[in-house]
């Protein structure tokens, strides 16, 4: 479904990308996981058309997407949950939600669409008139989610979205993540949170300093030496 | 009582000439933050285009103002493509330099195109003064209101229930968000100065219809004027400009009404200090927060 080969991204001066190579396939969940600082959001915003690579090739159902713009490759079905979540503080949930269906023009699929977020995240339907701004962090979370839903997705990329949340929230999250993923929806996670990344995902890549040096099954790298010792605390 | 009441409504309609000009401002700021030193001058433009629409195309009040508005639309979408765009991943104060210099070029353009003479303003708001309960209003006073709500009304429309208006929102709270969601953010920024700029129009046209006389430089004053109300009411919050604007008349009309006329603009600049002194984000504004 995603396959990227050979991808170079600057930033100025800086080589944030050194060649990566990467795929995902329909219904897979397949999880990044690195330190902070290899790159991880890079590879995700370069994806979504928010970075524009230098060289390298970025394939979305067969089309090629390198340096598409922005609301084309959401047009084509990749959206993205922002690390940090992003919401627009200052407009209402449903507005929140709303702008997420920005470039739909199917006004009862868009409500259709709408009532499923409400209806995955009751929370969401009680605030909706409730400025987004003055949402819990899992709340927003939530938000960020059902809006990136809300543009009706076939690939959803995201970006660490258990950061700065309590522990049963992640747990809740990413019971989330695995439903959406069962309701057809093939997601690529980027997560600090590597043991629950490692749990939830059937694949996984590791990024360090720009280059993925591992990759394989999520059991399989969960049970490797080097994985253990970088990312699992031992 | 009756001077209070005939000043007070001296006092709205020049404070609602200030906000519809200060909306331009703070929308503008609000989506780039730029202060675009050239809006002033796209106020100026407005004026005249609805004269030459007036009297040499005979459309009218209502036809000189859709046009006045409509090619300073044009001209806001133009001045921002051209001058500021290739600007957009410079400096801030690169294109705060650049909106000086596109104001120092429209205003000499318009030297060049119409001469430096004032000249007289046809008379396009007709009506007669009438009474009420003693006191002498002026229709065109009444009308200058009423189109200043009828844009303000349409605005927070625009703003609040349309797609460009919800887009527009979105850009300015975080522009790499609103791409995410699809919004084309150029297109976007387009939409805010043409909206901008039809506002200053529409304060151009009736401005000269107030003050009856007209020239390139005309827009300099009412420009700052109207900056000065952006900033008091809190800078990127459009309610905010609205407000601003008609303390600003009001405060301006009450120095002029006790007889210090001479003192009306600096007590403009007055308020501005006293606000920057005091309350630096403005009546409508919030301490801006850190982002992490």
């Amino acid at each position: 479904m995603l396959r990227i080969r050979d991808l170079h991204v600057y930033y100025g001066v800086i080589h944030a990308l050194k060649g990566v190579s990467l795929e995902v396939e329909r219904g897979e969940i397949v999880t990044l996981i690195g330190a902070n600082g290899a790159g991880k959001t890079t590879l995700l915003r370069t994806i979504s058309g928010l970075v524009p690579p230098r060289s390298g090739e970025i394939e979305f159902e067969g089309r090629s997407i390198f340096r598409t713009p922005a609301r084309d490759i959401v047009r084509l079905g990749v959206s993205q949950v922002p690390e940090g979540r992003r919401v627009f503080a200052t407009m209402s949930v449903q507005e929140n939600l709303e702008l997420g269906a920005f470039l739909r023009r199917d006004k009862s699929g868009v409500a259709e669409d709408l009532e499923k977020v409400y209806t995955r995240f009751p929370r969401l339907r009680e605030r909706r008139r409730q400025l987004a701004g003055t949402l819990s962090g899992g709340e927003q979370q939530m938000l960020a989610i059902g809006r990136a839903l809300m543009a009706r997705p076939r690939l959803l990329l995201l970006d660490e979205p258990s950061m700065g949340l309590s522990p049963i929230l992640v747990q809740e999250i990413f019971r989330i993540i695995r439903e959406i993923n069962e309701a057809g929806t093939t997601i690529l996670l980027v997560e600090q949170n590597a043991h629950m990344a490692l749990s939830v995902s059937h694949r996984a890549y590791v990024l360090e300093t720009g280059r993925i040096t591992l990759s394989g099954p999520s059991s399989e790298l969960a049970k490797s030496e080097e994985v253990k010792k970088a990312y699992l605390g031992g | 009582m009756t001077t209070f009441v005939q000043q007070l409504v001296n006092g709205i309609s020049l404070g609602s000439i200030y906000a519809l000009i200060a909306l331009g401002y703070t929308m503008v700021y609000g989506v780039i933050k730029l202060i675009n030193f050239a809006h002033g001058d796209v106020f100026m433009v407005g004026a005249f285009v609805a004269y030459f629409a007036y009297t040499g195309l005979h459309l009218g009040f209502i036809g000189s103002l859709i046009v006045s508005m409509a090619a300073c639309a044009l001209l806001g979408v133009l001045i921002e493509r051209f001058a500021y765009r290739p600007l957009r991943q410079s400096t801030r104060i690169a294109a705060l330099i650049t909106a000086i210099g596109v104001s120092l070029f429209l205003e000499n353009a318009g030297i060049i195109a119409v001469g430096a003479q004032a000249r007289g303003y046809p008379d396009m708001l007709p009506g007669s003064p009438f009474q009420v309960g003693g006191v002498t209003i002026s229709t065109k006073q009444v009308e200058i209101i009423l189109l200043a709500v009828l844009l303000m009304v349409l605005l927070q429309f625009i703003v609040h229930r349309t797609k460009i208006g919800k887009a527009m929102r979105a850009v300015a709270f975080d522009q790499d968000a609103a791409r995410m969601m699809g919004i084309d953010v150029d297109r976007t920024i387009s939409y805010t100065f043409a909206i901008g700029s039809a506002l200053a129009a529409a304060a151009g046209v009736v401005y000269g219809a107030y003050y009856s006389a007209v020239d390139p430089l005309m827009g300099i004053m009412p420009g700052l004027k109207a900056f000065i109300a952006a900033v008091v009411g809190g800078i990127g919050i459009i309610p905010g400009a609205m407000v601003g604007g008609l303390v600003l008349g009001l405060i301006e009309t009450a120095v002029q009404s006790f007889g210090f006329s001479l003192w009306r603009d600096a007590a403009a600049f007055a308020l501005l200090i006293l606000i920057l002194l005091v309350k630096p984000e403005g009546l409508f504004g919030r301490h801006a927060r850190e982002k992490v």
